[in-house]
């Protein structure tokens, strides 16, 4: 080969190389703050335990739908803050009363091996995730999206092709609903609802999420799947906003041991790590660019067995309110947890989009109003120290939730001389003896699906799967019903958030607050969005 | 020696049966299921998963077709946490990794540990002795869980913070089986095995070079080092290769702490968690794999036994 063929040939690589690569990171500067980029575009974060799956329709796990939302996208993406932006969906309207959404997709979405992304790709992926043959645990998820026909098809009645999801034409994807579900659209960025590519899951089966199998839309692309040790991937050239993702490759490191992540993200390994409990005011004086504290969308509480297993005195609603009363939320989140968690008075967290918390009573009471309450409260039940109340307090193991229920106990017993007895079980026998109603007092907590309140106040109805204490109130499941369809649900929460301040079927103790370690030269993540619904393409590293 | 072999396995079989029935047994007895989640899953949700795993036969059905699809296909089934591989996906990936390890920590253990045991038994009550013993004994009473984060503290954030960041050990994974990777690991999932050898090497070579053959060979007047390497060493390895079966068992299917706290991918961290998840199919999968290897080893340890002492063949 002569000496300039050999020049032209290198050149013409190194501009298909500069094509390929992200146009941003040769540049070094991000092209709306102007900041210097770093050369390594590399993001490494600490995940708890293996990811079981990174099937959309088969995933159930927080940070499984993570990865999957780099890997895969969906109809619609949310900002920095939570809002809907497009995704796949360049756009959307709702017709005859909000029970028909018409997504319009844009034409420049790609599969990963080059196959147009096309609306039937949707209508596939959302019936398999109702199929009964799939056996999806999100199947449940259908349903509560009001698809027409949805819970017919999760529940085998209806074949899951009359599911009400239709391919007008490749890039117009129709859904028909049982219910102006307000918050529908919402709904769509929900890992569950992305699409799956057809032949390649009828080609390999099971296998389809191994690297070497996989094809997908997102802006990523998975290139390697270590169970329980790692997970890379690294930026999808077929993606159509290539063109603007940053940073260029993620990988995941499962560490078990919280305090070992914190190490290895000390000696530089971890870009991003959670912060053990308890240390996030130590860690926030000593690396206050790094230490982040922010809302979440989760709620923590300890319900009382109502059903006819539980125990009678429970059944008394001052007893119930006395023990809600005497718990001292400000010392558990500032004392116990030291990690910016917020007291809880109402069962679903401020944070919420659209919530407003409602005025409830004992909210706006000094800690000792309600101390005397509580003891008045417990007194007229007939409970004294000649006759103090016993019960069971059940928690699932972790040191954690220990701690929180021997305060919550402690508090107990000086306020009121109640004598609740600790018992803790490992995670599946707990679920099943919550499930069972065996049990007088347990712990229970829930993260949003959505970032709407229904995502959690449908736990307290009476048909929800969740709702082990069994309470049961007509007004509130109607309630429920009607704000689904409601134009202002608002109302219909602040209500049912009443009825559960004075019929206290569920002690609410705190809020969430996501605690993280993240490095400074990480820039763009979004701590307003509390689903904390992160893209990676909305990252990137600025040199040092 | 021949018929002595095939007694030995005559009686694995029968006691790998009652294993794979009594863990069966005991995993089904655990409250909880491997579909028992926190919100609990629509009854037709839940039958077409227990369906499609055949969970809904009855348990002798269920540990028949268990037992055959092992013997005829030897298919171990597939996992009901990880939803895209099989039983064999997962040993095939886990325990090469925890093989590794346990091959490395099994050579450490038996050269350093033999080294310190016979040094310490010859040079019998001096600054050696005291040494060996002191390094055993400090391997021992630091057990890996304590010996894991003292090694990751200062092969990985103490040298990072001394070399600026240039060179450290990663504090875990497994990325491939990098040397880097392997070294920390291995010398905690060793230490408690190498003090344990050390130990018994150096008490069973001292009670050796006390009895009579040895000080008739001395007063031969053969030298030291043939008294010991003839005459010695046979008969006091003979403790330590009993011990050696076991061990190295331990060390192959992988300590569970180290496997954890390295997050290295290894089967002990399945061990663990296929309990917490009811991942019944795994859990059995990797109980048998135990299993075998444990009498395996045992077995291979009564014939190495049984070859260097005839008593023993003879009985």
């Amino acid at each position: 080969m002569k000496f300039t063929t050999m020049l032209k040939m290198a050149s013409a690589t190194a501009v298909v190389a500069a094509m390929t690569s992200g146009a941003y990171a040769d540049s070094h500067v991000h092209p709306e703050t102007g900041e210097k980029l770093a050369a390594d575009q590399t993001f490494t974060y600490r995940l708890l335990d293996g990811i079981p799956t990174l099937d959309p329709q088969l995933n159930e796990d927080v940070s499984g739908s993570d990865i999957i939302r780099d890997l895969f996208e969906g109809l619609l993406n949310q900002d920095a803050e939570g809002n809907l932006i497009p995704g796949v969906a360049e756009s959307w309207e709702a017709s005859e009363g909000n029970t028909v959404y018409t997504f319009n997709l844009r034409d420049d979405a790609k599969w990963s091996n080059g196959d147009p992304v096309t609306a039937g790709d949707f209508v596939y992926a959302w019936r398999r995730a109702a199929d009964p043959a799939t056996a999806s645990p999100y199947a449940w998820y259908m349903d509560l999206m009001s698809i027409e026909n949805g819970s017919e098809v999760v529940a085998g009645e209806k074949d899951p092709s009359e599911l009400g999801v239709e391919a007008v034409d490749d890039k117009t994807l129709r859904v028909k609903l049982t219910s102006a579900l307000p918050y529908f659209a919402s709904m769509v960025t929900h890992a569950t609802t992305f699409p799956t590519h057809q032949a390649t899951i009828e080609e390999h089966g099971d296998s389809w999420t191994r690297p070497e199998n996989m094809v997908s839309n997102g802006a990523y692309k998975l290139t390697e799947w270590v169970l329980n040790e790692r997970t890379v991937r690294e930026r999808n050239e077929m993606y159509w906003n290539n063109e603007d993702t940053i940073l260029d490759k993620v990988v995941t490191l499962v560490i078990n041991d919280e305090n070992v992540a914190l190490t290895r993200y000390r000696a530089g390994e971890l870009d991003k790590t959670e912060v053990p409990a308890g240390q996030y005011p130590a860690l926030e004086e000593e690396m206050p660019d790094e230490a982040h504290s922010f809302p979440r969308l989760c709620n923590y509480y300890y319900t009382f067995n109502l059903s006819d297993k539980g125990p009678e005195a429970f059944k008394d609603v001052r007893v119930r309110k006395a023990l809600a009363y005497a718990v001292d939320r400000k010392v558990i989140t500032d004392q116990v947890l030291q990690g910016g968690q917020f007291e809880a008075y109402t069962f679903t967290p401020a944070a919420t989009a659209g919530f407003e918390v409602p005025d409830v009573d004992f909210a706006g009471m000094t800690q000792a109003e309600r101390d005397a309450k509580a003891k008045e409260l417990l007194a007229e039940a007939g409970y004294g120290s000649d006759n103090p109340l016993q019960f069971d307090m059940l928690y699932n193991t972790s040191e954690g939730h220990k701690k929180i229920a021997v305060a919550m106990s402690q508090m107990w017993k000086q306020k009121l001389g109640v004598e609740a007895t600790l018992a803790n079980m490992e995670w599946k026998t707990f679920l099943e003896t919550r499930g069972n109603q065996d049990f007088e007092l347990a712990r229970g907590a829930w993260c949003g699906d959505y970032n709407e309140a229904s995502t959690f106040l449908d736990l307290v109805t009476t048909p929800s799967g969740y709702n082990d204490g069994k309470y049961s109130n007509a007004e509130v499941d109607e309630l429920m019903v009607a704000a689904k369809t409601s134009d202002n649900p608002q109302d219909n929460y602040t209500r049912v958030e009443q009825i559960l301040a004075e019929e206290m079927p569920v002690i609410p103790v705190y809020h969430y607050a996501g605690v993280i370690m993240l490095k400074d030269n990480l820039k763009g993540w979004p701590f307003e969005n509390v689903e904390q619904n992160w893209y990676s393409r909305d990252l990137y590293k600025v040199a040092e | 020696m021949f018929s002595f072999i095939v007694r030995r396995v005559g009686y694995a079989i029968p006691t790998l049966l009652i294993l794979i029935i009594a863990s069966f047994l005991l995993m089904y007895a655990a409250p909880g299921g491997p579909f028992t989640t926190e919100r609990a899953l629509p009854p037709e949700v839940l039958k077409n998963i227990e369906a499609r795993y055949g969970l809904n036969d009855p348990l002798p059905v269920q540990i028949w077709n268990y037992i055959w699809n092992i013997v005829t296909n030897f298919d171990f089934g597939p996992s009901f946490k990880y939803r895209d591989r099989s039983v064999n996906d997962i040993i095939s990936q886990g325990f090469p990794v925890t093989l590794t390890y346990g091959i490395w920590s099994f050579i450490f253990a038996v050269v350093v540990g033999l080294t310190l045991g016979i040094v310490a038994a010859i040079r019998h009550n001096t600054a050696m002795d005291y040494t060996a013993v002191g390094i055993s004994i400090s391997a021992q009473v630091l057990p890996n869980f304590v010996m894991a984060p003292i090694l990751v503290l200062i092969f990985t954030l103490g040298l990072f913070r001394l070399t600026d960041g240039q060179y450290y050990l990663p504090g875990g994974g497994w990325n491939g089986g990098q040397i880097e990777y392997v070294i920390m690991p291995v010398i905690a999932l060793s230490t408690s095995y190498m003090a344990n050898i050390a130990r018994l090497a150096r008490s069973s070579m001292l009670e050796v070079l006390n009895s009579n053959f040895i000080r008739t060979a001395k007063a031969k007047g053969l030298s030291e080092r043939k008294v010991i390497l003839k005459h010695a060493l046979k008969p006091a390895l003979m403790p330590v290769i009993s011990y050696l079966g076991p061990a190295f068992v331990g060390m192959a299917t992988g300590s569970v702490v180290v496997d954890m706290y390295f997050s290295t991918g290894g089967m002990g961290q399945y061990f663990v968690n296929s309990a917490f998840n009811r991942d019944y199919s795994v859990m059995m999968g990797i109980t048998i794999l135990i299993g075998v290897l444990t009498i395996t080893f045992n077995m291979i340890v009564d014939i190495v036994y049984a070859w260097l002492d005839p008593r023993i063949r003879l009985s």
